[in-house]
């Protein structure tokens, strides 16, 4: 194979720069066009988009661990599929290493996905059943030209099982998915993932599918890989709880926008979002005595077809203002609370 | 008498090859009316099956033995036939899935009126009309009953199936991971919904989770369920303020609080299998506190306390001697021990 000169690949004395970010996200924005129906396209209806993401900015450090919290449909994994160029972004930019990733094509893209890995949220269906553990950690490395020989290969399979806590890694070679539990079969997509050694590992919803006992075992594993400093990781979950306990700093959205973003104990200690608010009271506590008063939010998140005008989370605010009705907010510093603490609320 | 009393339910499915799987090995516990119930425990602890066996609603291979009392009547008594003059009449049953649970190509209106005309409670105007008030409980408005299930969003879909339980005016509602599939803040609307049904019309309410928080704030008892068994019941404040159970304890730690500071411990190991004899304590392999007795004899379920009963050899020790024995264990360190499931040598342990 000849060697190939890859335009957007950061040189290498860039990607050691502790200055820049390892992701930073401006201004993000994904639209889908919705399909029109017949009569629509025959009268001329205008081309109706979902904004799924609509100006989302965030940044990410190695040794990070950032949680975008939210409901379904608040546009958390459009995210993911963005950053990772799964979708197209519809405007803004993505800054992997301080390279812009936005406009590359799809073909400048690949060698740069071995950096951005996924882990996605059901291991019963991110495993394909008939490969074997060995092939299924092995497979990425194929795919992307890593290890010399099989041999070669296999001692980075083994060497990847062991960082993701799957010890010894021998015994787990020749299992099939269907050997494994839950928790064990999500280590083997994480191993999947390090064994391209990559920058960014987007986790969407890592341990939802997986029962409570072995939730924390699989979370303690990303923590420690993420605080080895090497990598930054993107947890995307509905869970509150875990990403108080696991994230730096988490960002809640909502319809498409971050609306609070902080380090994590200040934004669920200290919320300024009314939206944030909500949230965290609905989370049932662990012990019964502790009251739990949900303030309930009534309906269901609106359609981001129609983005309610002013701030988008007015038409179910319960402390909405008039002004709310005319001002959309953009995130800005809250006073009294920890560094780095950003609301966009104009009553915050 | 209580509302509800399962006596010693077994559950065996048949697999076409190798034994029988021991899913509920004699569970038992009773409920009051009004009452709400927590079931909880790991997938394939039992919990779905033992209230499927409530239901009468257990696939052709399953056989079981046991009593389930209803008002005192033994529903079980004639196998399948008698459950069904039961079934949705006294005991009624929200699923998971809303939307598995409900007939896509018929609209909600006539799903729900479905049961009535079945159990005769009632028929054509006067069931639609039902249904619409039904929905209306629910807090659905009653015109939803002319939609069809892929026309609601999933939160008003468990509604509608929380509407369709309650069509004949069962006296106990049988929820299994009600809002598993919902987003918190649905979630707590379902919650807040459940809780009113069981306060307002006096329904029996069991829930079946793996969610303790849920439990913990919804429910008044709970029972912990590991491996087909019951391995402690009791008031919820007791299970997490005084657990007696290293299970109950550490299905707690596993779980992350909002607010707690705690380091989130995971329980390393799985569950055994269940088409085995089990000897000893099942919990044993995945235990932080075993000691000599626990790889012999079976414990048996045991009252600590008022109401509260737990299935564990450290609760017959004198205080002291448990104090000790209490998390001496390295967790997962009993796993490697011969003569369990091939499973667990190779646990979660990281």
């Amino acid at each position: 194979m000849t060697a190939r000169t890859v335009p957007g690949r950061p040189a290498p004395d860039q990607e050691q720069r502790a200055d820049v970010p390892l992701l930073e996200v401006e201004n993000l924005k994904t639209y889908y066009p919705l399909r029109l129906g017949l009569t629509q396209r025959v009268t001329g209806a205008r081309r109706v988009w979902v904004h799924a993401v609509d100006g989302v900015s965030f940044s990410l450090a190695r040794g990070e661990m950032l949680a975008l919290v939210g409901e379904s449909g608040c546009g958390k994994t459009s995210t993911a599929q963005t950053i990772l160029r799964m979708v197209d972004p519809t405007a803004g930019t993505v800054r992997l290493n301080g390279t812009d990733i936005t406009g590359l094509s799809q073909q400048q893209m690949r060698p740069l996905r071995r950096k951005l890995q996924m882990i996605y949220q059901d291991p019963y269906e991110s495993l394909d059943p008939r490969f074997r553990v060995q092939a299924a950690v092995e497979e990425p490395m194929l795919v992307h030209g890593i290890g010399e020989s099989r041999a070669a290969r296999r001692d980075l399979v083994v060497a990847a099982l062991e960082r993701a806590g799957l010890s010894p890694a021998e015994q787990y070679l020749g299992r099939f998915p269907h050997e494994l539990s839950g928790g064990q079969r999500q280590r083997v997509t994480i191993a999947a993932a390090l064994v391209l050694s990559p920058d960014l590992l987007l986790a969407d919803e890592p341990v939802s599918m997986l029962d409570v006992s072995v939730r924390a075992g699989v979370l303690s594993l990303l923590d420690g890989l993420r605080r080895g400093g090497d990598l930054g990781i993107l947890m995307i979950t509905h869970d509150l709880s875990t990403a108080a306990h696991f994230a730096d700093r988490i960002a809640v959205m909502y319809l498409g926008r971050i609306v609070e973003q902080g380090p994590a104990k200040s934004v669920v200690r200290n919320p300024q979002h009314p939206y944030t608010k909500a949230l965290l009271s609905v989370v049932p506590k662990r012990d019964p005595r502790e009251r739990f008063a949900p303030q309930i939010l009534q309906g269901e998140t609106p359609n981001p077809v129609d983005v309610p005008g002013g701030c988008r989370f007015q038409p179910r605010c319960p402390v909405a203002v008039d002004a709310c009705l005319h001002e959309d907010p953009a995130l800005r510093a809250i006073a009294g609370t920890a560094p780095g603490h950003q609301a966009a609320c104009i009553l915050a | 008498m209580s509302l509800l009393e399962v006596h010693d339910l077994h559950v065996w499915f048949d697999l076409p090859q190798g034994p029988p799987v021991h899913a509920a090995a004699g569970v038992s516990f009773d409920l009051g009316a009004g009452e709400r119930f927590g079931l909880v425990g790991e997938s394939g602890c039992g919990k779905t099956t033992t209230i499927l066996a409530l239901m009468g609603l257990l696939p052709p291979n399953a056989s079981l033995a046991g009593e389930v009392l209803v008002d005192g009547h033994n529903i079980l008594a004639g196998g399948e036939d008698s459950v069904r003059g039961h079934r949705w009449k006294d005991l009624a049953m929200v699923f998971q899935g809303a939307m598995n649970a409900m007939n896509p190509v018929k609209k909600i209106g006539w799903q729900i009126a479905e049961p009535m005309a079945f159990h005769g409670v009632a028929q054509g105007a006067a069931a639609r009309r039902r249904a619409g008030e039904l929905l209306e409980l629910v807090g659905i408005p009653a015109a939803a009953a002319e939609r069809y299930p892929h026309e609601l969003s999933g939160g008003m879909r468990q509604r509608a199936s929380i509407a369709m339980a309650l069509a004949c005016q069962p006296k106990i509602l049988l929820a299994d991971e009600p809002t598993t599939a919902l987003d918190v803040m649905v979630q707590a609307q379902i919650l807040e919904l459940l809780t009113g049904l069981s306060d307002n019309l006096g329904l029996a309410l069991v829930l079946v989770t793996h969610d303790l928080p849920v439990v913990a704030q919804v429910c008044d008892r709970a029972a912990v369920m590991y491996a087909g068994e019951i391995v402690e019941a009791g008031p919820v404040e007791e299970l997490y303020h005084a657990p007696s159970h290293p299970y109950t304890r550490l299905l707690f730690a596993a779980t992350p609080d909002l607010y707690g500071e705690e380091e989130v411990v995971s329980i390393p190991g799985a569950p055994p299998r269940l088409d085995r004899e089990i000897t000893g304590c099942p919990f044993r392999p995945r235990c932080d506190s075993y000691f000599d007795p626990c790889a012999q004899d079976h414990p048996v379920l045991t009252l600590v306390a008022p109401g509260h009963r737990a299935a564990c050899h450290l609760t017959g020790l004198p205080a002291g001697e448990r104090a000790a024995l209490e998390g001496s264990r390295p967790l997962g360190g009993g796993s490697a021990d011969p003569g369990q499931s091939p499973d667990l040598v190779a646990g979660d342990a990281p």
